[in-house]
């Protein structure tokens, strides 16, 4: 019997006992280490007679590969073993609570204003803004209310000095007179913002948001303006058809003025926007009134356009099924996380207003 | 504005239905606010006598009074009214009626043990008006009525309508039937006016003082005497009740009808107590009057005073005085008709705080043509009613009337309004409103009637027509999906991102009021400017708010007495520094209260501290687009954070305007808040102060390039002196060999055992990297040496070894 067969043997006698993954290793190195068995044998080739070589070779190679093979195969076998050992230990509850984590939101107002901007931009109007304290004259003066109108009195306006030279803004319009004094026509914009009025009762609350519109070109009539509040109140209320009235009213700084009902019906509890024969008043708009353009330095033979002003947090209430306009401002965490609107959740119209 | 169909039809022939009626109300601009409709339910309320009164054995003020309600037994009733005595003739409602002020249902009740049978009525609870300070008295005179309805039978429905203010002409019902007319809706009746006989001259002197700022500028009076004020015929009071007014005498009743009916506001006095004539003047500083509300009056210098040699007899157009009043035994009278200056009225009235229904008229502007005819009117059912001689008209005046006259061109409207109406119609419809037509080559030429103070321009022509017509004809024309502008600017897109950005951190987003509580502003006000609110809606809401902390603060303590311990909320919003326009900053402030891993069965639980608020900032700011490697950061804060545990943040080391302040809220302010929390920590980002780059996100980003050579990982601590910060460790650090250093944390902070008293240890991970080659040991170990020296050289550390 050669030598290899003799190791080959050997070998496969003791790989077939028990063994641990030392041994095992222990034996690998026997064998394949520098001076291992199988090593040493194939040292040996070159001093082979030529003759013989070649089928030395070959069997040492079968050899070789028998053994090893075996061996991996052992190794193998051993640390799967382990790892079902290992498994087995490992099973862990996990219904348990994962780590916590808390949802921050966004006010329904927040979101809204996000809404209106969204629609707004896509029949191009751009958002303005203008400052919270304002002077009589852009809040009341320049927007055709003279001094001795009703709306000026101090029942309604937060004052910052005895003279009522300034005041905390009762509505968005006066982003108008700095938006056209600012600028040249054509204007188109939207004005979103805090406004204020000293009332404060279950539905009145001392402060409010509006969005003011305005659009100023050659040759924009109160069609125009039907179709922008039409397509507006559509795309926000995300319904296919609306059921509009516009109503005779009067503003000072718009004629002719109008005052905007939708039609809506209560059902199951909830109210349904666009349908029904109950009217809802929304939103109050009109033409600019020629004396505010020349207010502003815009000539009123040669440009026209409409305003509105419509109430944010209605319109918030309505669409989110919210009752009471003091929660708005209460800062209820409850209300907060029930009203509130994740941050990832923007309005685009490519997604859709809301979710 | 209240009417019914009915007093309508006095100047309306139509037969079209109220419902219509209520439709073309609205639809013509005089908006319904609502129907009343009291029909048979309110036959109900009787006319009925206290017999006996008592006190009700279990309630100091409540009385148990027997009723007279005309039938054979009387009725319980317990009552709480204060003016319920025996004798009073009042009215009664019974079991069963339905009140039209609460819409509730009378039931037979238990009243702490004594069974009322019904009850007894104020004047607001039946809605005839705000009186709502005991029951109704009613005057002897009702005695014959005692168990008979107190209403009438007829009554029409009571609409209530909001008159927009530039319409005083529909603040009568005259001017609402003729809109009505105009509009196709029947046909005006135009009464032929009563001429009355007159023989005697006015003989008591009227005379308007020609002041500067005098606010009379026509007087009309005539005199009556020998009358009979009595009680007003059936028909006169019940129009008066059908929309809601309680008749008192004739001679009042009839001057209110005038004024409901026409909108012509009288005034009668008792002629025998004004002191030789009417003088129409200026009020002196300090002057006083007893005004019929029985309240005193003490007047400002310049306001418009009917006074006679005594003294001020009243107000001009908004409240008389008690001394010239008329009463049941009055039998000569003086009736005013006047024009008053809409501004004169309000000044006045804003200034005393007084609000009359003549105020509200003669605010909005009164037609100065109609005070002959409100005189003819009065005077002659005064005469029919109660008798008397009625004299010649006089009229005082300071200043004419001229008509308005506008040139209307007929295109405008199509331009203004987008549809058309002929020329045919457009006459049509002015002429139904009064106007005075006449054609001229190009345009109308119109004569604006006088009870039209709201009609000056043509575009005021142009609503008018529009209005008559039918807000249904316009056009809806479609927007144009266009945009030539960009819908936010730059700022606004930062203050969107800002927002999400914040909540999206676990931040709740409020909105609170632009205004706060001033001793809550004034933690956080430090030296800016207090700025009070004339007018405050109470005194918790007194100033604008300098810091958005004050509300958040609050806000968050009721959070925690609702028993939510763990909360951050945040808002983002103006904050004040001056009273003029402009001056407010847009900031970002949130606050986070509590702990993190509050019973957590796998975390440890802490206190929120003010790393969790750094991280959310500085987070924040690089997720707008700043790089935090550049921030610079010290310790000056303002007094409302913590002096030893609150920082600032710089977007660079030019250190321009602080972008961000962090940290907890100073100890002192939470004692005396008393809010209860583990921790409460506070951030502000400062919008302005954020700089906007000219450049878009996109081409401020370097060009992408990595090294794949390998990187080594060095640790090293240092001994410092406890006041050397660690970002000085790490800008020195950074600066050794920028190119090779690509990334510098600090592990480790270490004070205590082993280590000097006033230092302390900053273990720091430092990756090493080229982007041209491997470094090898030699390499390696000259760059560990440089950062050595440096960080000693120039921070004063040791490294440990």
């Amino acid at each position: 019997m050669s030598d290899l067969k003799k190791i080959r043997d050997e070998f496969i006698l003791k790989l077939k006992g028990k063994l641990d993954l030392a041994e095992l290793n222990q034996i690998k190195s026997d064998l394949f280490g520098k001076n291992g068995l199988v090593s040493s044998q194939f040292k040996k080739i070159g001093t082979i007679d030529v003759s013989e070589r070649k089928k030395f070779a070959s069997d040492l190679n079968i050899i070789k590969d028998e053994l090893q093979d075996l061996i991996n195969l052992k190794i193998n076998e051993i640390e799967k073993a382990n790892i079902n050992e290992k498994l087995e230990k490992e099973k862990i509850d996990v219904t348990l609570p994962e780590r916590s984590f808390v949802r921050g939101k966004i006010h329904p107002v927040s979101q809204t204003i996000d809404e209106i901007s969204s629609i707004f931009s896509e029949i191009g109007f751009s958002v303005e803004e203008g400052p919270d304290v304002e002077n009589e004259y852009n809040n009341f003066t320049a927007l055709n209310t003279p001094d001795n109108h009703p709306a000026r009195d101090m029942h309604d306006t937060f004052y910052l000095d005895d003279k009522k030279k300034k005041l905390l803004r009762t509505h968005t319009s006066p982003v108008q007179i700095r938006t056209m004094l600012k600028d040249k026509p054509p204007f188109k914009i939207i004005a979103p913002g805090r406004t204020y009025r000293s009332d404060s009762d279950q539905t009145h609350s001392p402060m409010f948001h509006q969005v003011e519109g305005l659009h100023i070109d050659k040759n924009i009539n109160m069609g125009h303006l039907k179709g922008c509040l039409n397509y507006f109140i559509k795309e926000f209320f995300e319904v296919k058809k609306i059921k509009m009235r516009f109503r005779p009213s009067h503003f000072p700084f718009t004629e002719p003025s109008a005052e905007v009902d939708i039609g809506y019906e209560i059902k199951d509890g909830k109210i349904i926007i666009g349908e029904g024969d109950q009217w809802l008043e929304i939103l109050g708009c009109g033409m600019v009134h020629p004396n505010v353009l020349k207010n502003v330095k815009v000539d009123p033979t040669k440009f026209q356009g409409y305003a509105f002003g419509i109430g944010i947090d209605r319109l918030a209430m309505l669409k989110y099924g919210i009752n009471d306009l003091r929660a708005f401002f209460d800062c209820d965490y409850r209300w907060l996380n029930h009203f509130g609107f994740d941050p990832l959740d923007v309005p685009t119209n490519y997604r859709g207003l809301s979710r | 504005m209240k009417i019914t169909f009915d007093w309508l039809k006095d100047h309306l022939k139509t037969n079209l239905k109220e419902k219509n009626l209520v439709e073309q109300l609205t639809n013509i601009g005089l908006e319904v606010e609502s129907v009343e409709s009291l029909s048979s339910d309110d036959q109900i309320f009787k006319v009925a006598k206290i017999i006996k009164t008592e006190k009700h054995p279990n309630a100091d003020r409540l009385k148990v009074c027997d009723i007279n309600i005309g039938e054979k037994e009387l009725k319980k009733v317990v009552c709480g009214a204060t003016n319920a005595s025996e004798g009073l003739i009042t009215i009664y409602a019974p079991p069963g009626a339905i009140i039209p002020k609460t819409k509730t249902k009378l039931e037979i009740a238990k009243i702490r043990g004594v069974t009322s049978y019904g009850m007894l009525c104020s004047e607001s609870e039946l809605n005839l008006s705000d009186e709502s300070d005991g029951i109704i008295e009613l005057s002897k005179k009702y005695k014959k009525n005692i168990g008979k309805s107190y209403f009438s039978k007829s009554k029409s429905n009571l609409i209530d309508l909001s008159i927009t203010p530039n319409r005083p002409d529909c603040l009568g019902v005259k001017g609402i039937a003729r809109d009505l007319a105009a509009s196709g809706f029947g046909k005006l009746i135009i009464p032929k006016e009563r001429q009355i006989k007159s023989k005697t001259k006015q003989t008591l002197k009227v005379k308007i003082k020609k002041e500067k700022g005098q606010g009379c500028s026509a007087f009309g009076s005539c005199l009556i005497k020998n009358v009979k004020n009595t009680e007003s015929p059936q028909w006169l009071k019940d129009k008066l009740i059908s929309v809601g007014q309680k008749p008192i005498s004739a001679i009042v009743d009839i001057t209110n009808y005038v004024m409901l009916d026409i909108n012509r506001p009288l005034h009668a006095y008792d002629a025998d107590k004004i002191e030789k004539g009417i003088i129409v003047r200026n009020s002196k500083s300090g002057e006083e009057f007893t005004a019929l509300d029985n309240k005193i009056y003490k007047l400002e210098k310049g306001m418009c005073v009917i006074s006679d040699n005594k003294g001020v007899l009243g107000l001009g157009g908004i409240i008389g005085g008690t001394r010239s009043g008329t009463e049941f035994d009055t039998k000569n009278i003086l009736l005013e008709s006047a024009y008053f200056d809409p501004r004169s009225i309000r000044n006045t009235a804003k200034k005393l705080n007084l609000d009359t229904d003549a105020k509200f008229r003669f605010e909005r502007g009164i037609d100065p043509l109609s005070i002959e005819t409100g005189l003819k009117r009065a005077a002659s059912l005064i005469q029919e009613i109660c008798g008397g001689e009625v004299s010649k008209i006089d009229i005082q005046k300071i200043e004419s009337y001229k008509t308005k006259i506008i040139n209307f061109d007929v295109n405008s409207f199509e331009n203004i309004v987008g549809f058309k109406i002929s020329e045919k119609e457009i006459q049509r419809i002015l002429t139904d409103l009064g106007f005075i037509v006449k054609k001229e080559k190009n345009s109308l030429k119109l004569k604006v009637p006088s009870w039209r103070p709201d009609i000056s321009q043509q575009i005021d022509i142009i609503e008018e027509l529009v209005r008559i017509s039918g807000y249904d004809k316009i056009k809806t024309i479609a927007p144009i999906k266009d945009r030539s502008k960009s819908t936010l600017t730059q700022t606004q897109r930062l203050f969107h991102f800002l927002q999400r950005a914040i909540a999206s951190k676990g931040y709740l987003e409020t909105i609170t009021w632009s205004f706060t509580d001033q001793s809550y502003n004034n933690h956080f006000r430090e030296a800016d400017k207090e700025i009070k609110i004339v007018n405050p809606i109470s005194s918790e809401l007194g100033v604008l708010r300098n810091s958005i902390f004050s509300n958040l603060i609050m806000y968050m303590s009721k959070n925690l007495d609702r028993g939510f311990k763990d909360l951050s909320i945040f808002e983002i919003g103006p904050v004040f520094t001056g009273s003029n326009p402009g001056e407010q900053k847009t900031v970002v402030c949130g606050l986070s209260a509590g702990k993190k891993s509050r019973l957590s069965w796998i975390d440890k639980e802490r206190n929120i501290d003010l790393f969790d608020a750094k991280r959310d900032v500085v987070q924040t700011l690089s997720e707008v687009g700043y790089s935090s490697d550049q921030f610079f950061i010290d310790s000056k804060t303002p007094n409302y954070y913590h002096p030893g545990k609150s920082g600032r943040i710089f977007l660079d080391h030019k250190k321009d305007k602080v972008a961000a302040y962090f940290g907890e809220i100073h100890p002192n302010i939470l004692k005396k808040i008393d809010i209860k929390t583990e921790n409460l920590i506070g951030f502000e980002i400062f919008l302005e102060n954020l700089k906007l780059s000219r450049k878009t996100l996109k081409d401020q980003k370097l060009k992408f390039a990595v090294s794949d050579f390998q990187k080594s990982e060095r640790d090293f601590a240092f001994v410092v002196n406890k006041d050397v910060e660690a970002q000085e460790l790490i800008s020195v650090i950074s600066n050794v060999s920028p190119n090779l250093i690509s990334n510098i944390k600090v592990f480790d902070v270490y004070e205590g055992e082993n280590i000097p008293d006033n230092q302390k240890s900053i273990a720091i991970s430092i990756t090493i990297q080229s982007s041209e080659k491997t470094l090898n040991d030699k390499d390696l170990e000259k760059i560990n040496n440089s950062i050595i020296e440096a960080v000693e050289n120039k921070t004063g550390a040791k490294i440990r070894s």
